[in-house]
């Protein structure tokens, strides 16, 4: 066990690396420019300057070695500065990889800026979900073709069907517009401090995380439900009841556990996409967290911001792949690594 | 046995269950960690804000002021970026010598009167201007505004390496100096008939010596806290600059006029698209103020009526055109395509451009005839009262704006006429020879290339005239390309409006600020975009008359703004005449702001929140 973690970490950085180039080289060669966006009185020439002074005139592998250097070296050594603040080097000159729209910003700080909206909504409405779907599946499930069941399934195939940016204005249109219950413009600058705050922040949570766990319930359940569908039919429940236990002890005992260990490692495959923010419906409600930086990195051309946001979220998935197969063989015994 | 053996397993379920509700929350404490430094840096707003003035008005004393712009502000340095949404940010803040009011009029702001040479304050020569800067304007961090920073700012825009957005309004200064702590004196190297350019408007705003200093050339691209939170001598001042997200602003205590700005906190918040933003203006009420809103005008006209705010529109010198390739783009000629000068009189050929002129020209969109039939069978009120609404007015003129530029000479375009470009085409000899629907002009089928940015309604208005000219035999092929990659400069690519690689292409140009001597600067014989300048010349249609560039030239030495509108409209007109261009809709901005805000006067010729100062809400 031991040795496959460390196998695995260490085919990890190769990976990574390969990764990182094959961004890099994507978005070289993609066609755009970053002074694409800006207003047409805006001459030839000046453009010009802009881009040299974005440093877009340097040859590709400069530019590619120097973004290693920046988010390998650069970036750490800033963070252990910050976390233990010390001191190592000339730290005021040293260059991090920095957005180009808001000249000189780090990534690394827009990241961070941004990860706690991300985490209140999508990551809530990811749990949210979770726990909905299960529940749901395994009744779904247990008393199949069942009115329940019924509802659920027409339910699931909704929630997957109707895209976010539907159920999104749909909610606007009913809550905020005719019933000004909840606001339609997420406010990233208020802080819960008190209770009429909590409030608020509750308020403006609920439709875009309600819009979001309506969708990823739809799929999770579905799955769960089916997971559970096999585990029935296993002669090991048979036995079970033979036994004389009762249902819901049987189920939730027994069939469940078997039944999770799938469901949790998709479950955990799922994370690093909470990370990568969920883009319409962040755009909808002006949440502006992660899905909507990367948007907006990639519409105005922003290169650093693109490429280090890419990779971070390439680092989770590799990672919580990782997890998923520890994760694994721990649940289930009879997967051992050698 | 298997039941047994999956016991412990059951806890370890529970467990990754509980990890991933940690891995959910934990990082949620550091939400309001992160935010407390914004909390310190409010509290002296609070003592600054003297409550118990007069009523109405009286520094911060309102509530909060939401402006939704849909596109996000990314920084607050107009100087680094170029972007209506990012100059608006900084408008707030920072304040230029002299501003354009709603009527293209000039206001001072940081000076006592705007220098004329009346009052002295212009050389006879027009070689200089002299600006006076007002007494005791303090910038937001009780530091007095001086001549120096006037000066500086001029040397950050013009150091090569800043990467200056702005550089253009700055053209041929000499030199710009303090006289004295009140006084800059600006000399020009050529006599300069309109001196109004550098310092004005939005665009070109008073940056702090002190706080900038170290951030002049490559050293601008890494000054984050200087470029997102800028000092200034405007009404509010920058607290938190969450990028491509919200600016939240409070009033600068130190702000020149005791008993204003009246809100006490200003949020500028991006994100979302434009129909949102007018929703939440217009019919949730929870914003003040909705910008660029780019909405079907229908839907806007719905929104309106749920009486909770108000559309206002203002129109500057925007025009979207067709621009017309004068030269071939014929793919077939390889890396020679689109290259070339169209020259109008065939004996002259630019410095410069020699074994250029005339060598490439196109088969016949050279004939102003064929440009003007392709004009007239365009309905441009179709396109800009069902496309535009309130946005657009039909327009026939390159420069439809101010009232004294506008040319009355070309207002026949106005109606469509498809008999009439049907007769012009067959009068000039291009008729269908082969019956297959599509006239040739000596040979060469009328075959056009049309290509625009990916814009839904670009794409709506490149239908409807794909449609309008096959009723007069011109077959049209439609090409859209991703705005970022057509709007870019990048040498390497074949699909900018650089290049033009088309036939005909189709965007929106328009002058910065009231005089058009730099926009029609333009179509300059020099300008003409080639891969002798790396297609960076903002000539793109390839057309050279040496009769323009002369009266330009004049343009150039000419004070009396009557004889300046006299000439810009004889270039006017050779442009729409020799079918240079083909002008489509005069592109207003449209905001919209609730019933309670006012105060709000909407300008098209500077940023839109040029008078925030006076802006206060009444119930």
């Amino acid at each position: 066990m031991g040795t496959y973690f460390v196998r695995r970490l260490l085919t990890a950085i190769p990976t990574l690396l390969a990764i990182s180039f094959v961004i890099f080289a994507i978005l070289d060669l993609a066609p755009g420019d970053p002074t694409g966006t800006l207003p047409p009185q805006i001459k030839m020439e000046v453009r010009e300057q802009i881009r040299k002074a974005l440093g877009l005139d340097e040859p590709f592998h400069v530019r590619y070695l120097l973004w290693l250097k920046q988010f390998f070296i650069n970036e750490p050594l800033n963070i252990i500065e910050q976390v233990f603040n010390v001191q190592i080097g000339d730290s005021s000159n040293r260059l991090r990889v920095t957005s180009w729209s808001s000249r000189g910003k780090p990534v690394v700080d827009l990241i961070v800026e941004r990860t706690p909206q991300t985490l209140w909504v999508v990551g809530f409405a990811y749990l949210l979900s979770v726990l909905i779907a299960i529940p749901l599946g395994v009744v779904g499930a247990v008393r199949q073709n069942s009115i329940f069941d019924q509802i659920s399934t027409v339910m699931a195939v909704i929630g997957y069907s109707v895209p976010t940016f539907f159920t999104g204005l749909l909610a606007i249109v009913i809550f905020s517009v005719h019933l000004k219950w909840f606001p339609s413009v997420y406010n990233t600058t208020l802080k819960v401090t008190d209770w009429a705050s909590f409030v608020a922040q509750i308020k403006q949570m609920i439709m875009p995380v309600a819009v979001l766990a309506f969708f990823q319930t739809a799929a999770l359940s579905r799955y769960t439900r089916s997971s559970v569908l096999d585990n029935l039919k296993q002669d090991y429940v048979r036995t079970a009841y033979a036994k004389g236990f009762r249902e819901h002890y049987v189920v939730i005992r027994h069939v469940l556990r078997n039944s999770l260990i799938p469901v949790v490692t998709l479950v955990a495959l799922g994370i690093p996409q909470i990370f990568a923010g969920a883009i319409i419906t962040e755009q909808i409600f002006r949440v502006n967290g992660l899905g909507s930086l990367l948007i907006i990195a990639i519409q105005s051309f922003d290169i650093p911001v693109v490429q280090t946001t890419t990779f971070i979220f390439a680092v989770l998935i590799v990672a919580f792949n990782l997890i998923a197969d520890i994760v694994y063989g721990i649940l289930d015994p009879r997967i051992t690594y050698s | 046995m298997e039941i047994r053996k999956l016991k412990p397993l059951g806890y370890l379920a529970l467990l990754v269950m509980a990890l991933l509700v940690l891995a959910a929350c934990a990082p949620q404490p550091a939400a309001p960690a992160q935010e407390a430094a914004p909390a310190e840096e409010a509290a002296p707003a609070e003592e600054a804000a003297p409550a118990e003035e007069a009523a109405p008005s009286g520094r911060g004393v309102g509530d909060t002021l939401t402006i939704l712009y849909w596109q996000a502000a990314s920084i607050a340095n107009p100087y680094l970026s170029g972007g209506t949404k990012d100059i608006d940010a900084a408008a707030i803040v920072l304040e230029p010598l002299a501003s354009f009011d709603e009527n293209g009029e000039m206001v001072p702001r940081l000076v006592e009167e705007i220098p004329t040479i009346e009052n002295g304050g212009v050389s006879e020569d027009l070689m200089t201007i002299t600006w006076k800067l007002k007494e005791g304007i303090l910038w937001s961090d009780g530091t007095p505004l001086t001549a120096d920073d006037v000066v500086f700012t001029y040397e950050y825009c013009t150091n090569e390496e800043t990467g200056c957005g702005s550089l253009t309004q700055f053209n041929s200064i000499a030199s710009v100096e303090a006289v004295d702590a009140q006084t800059v004196k600006i000399t020009f190297e050529n006599p300069k008939p309109y001196p109004y350019e550098a310092f004005v408007g939005a665009t070109a705003p008073i940056l702090q010596k002190a706080q900038f200093e170290n951030c002049v050339g490559a050293a601008a691209q890494t000054c984050t806290e200087q470029n997102l939170k800028p000092i200034g001598t405007g009404p509010y001042k920058v607290v938190d600059f969450k990028v491509n997200d919200v600016v939240v602003y409070e009033p600068n205590e130190n702000y020149r006029e005791p008993d204003k700005p009246y809100f006490s906190q200003v949020v500028f918040k991006g994100g979302g698209d434009a129909a949102a933003a007018a929703r939440a203006v217009l019919e949730t009420g929870e914003a003040d103020y909705a910008w660029n809103l780019q909405v079907e005008p229908q839907i806007l006209a719905s929104m309106e009526a749920a009486g909770l705010g108000q559309v206002v529109t203002a129109f500057a010198t925007h025009v979207e055109r067709l621009m017309i390739n004068k030269t071939n783009p014929d793919p077939a000629l390889g890396e020679d395509r689109s290259v070339g000068v169209y020259v109008t009189d065939p004996d002259y050929c630019p410095e410069g451009f020699e074994g250029y002129c005339n060598v490439n020209n196109h088969p016949f969109l050279t004939d102003a005839k064929v440009v003007k039939a392709l004009s007239m069978a365009i309905d441009r009120n179709v396109i800009a009262e069902q496309l535009y609404g309130a946005a657009g007015k039909a327009v026939c003129n390159v420069l439809p704006a101010p009232p004294r530029y506008a040319s009355p000479n070309n207002d026949d375009c106005l109606v469509q006429d498809i008999d009439g470009a049907n007769a012009l085409l067959d009068e000039i000899g291009a008729v269908d020879s082969d019956g297959d629907g599509i006239r040739e002009y000596n040979g060469v089928p009328l075959k056009i290339l049309y290509q625009t940015s990916t814009n839904s309604v670009r794409q709506k208005t490149q239908a409807l005239i794909k449609q309008w000219w096959e009723q007069i035999g011109v077959s049209t092929e439609l090409r859209n390309i991703d705005a970022a990659v057509f709007f870019g400069g990048d040498p390497n690519s074949p699909d900018t409006y650089g290049k033009f690689y088309a036939d005909v292409e189709m965007y929106t140009n328009g002058a910065t600020g009231v005089d058009p001597q730099i926009y029609m600067s333009n179509w300059l014989c020099s300008e003409v975009s080639g891969p002798w300048n790396n297609w960076l010349g903002n000539n793109v249609p390839r057309w050279c008359n040496p009769d323009y560039d002369a009266l330009f030239d004049e343009l150039s030495a000419t004070a009396d703004l009557d004889k300046r509108a006299e000439l810009t409209i004889s270039m006017n007109d050779m442009l729409v005449q020799d079918g240079v261009m083909v002008p489509l809709v005069h592109r207003g901005s449209v905001s919209a702001y609730s019933n309670s805000l006012k105060g709000v006067r909407m300008n098209a010729w500077d940023s839109e929140m040029w008078n925030i100062a006076d802006w206060y809400r009444e119930e």
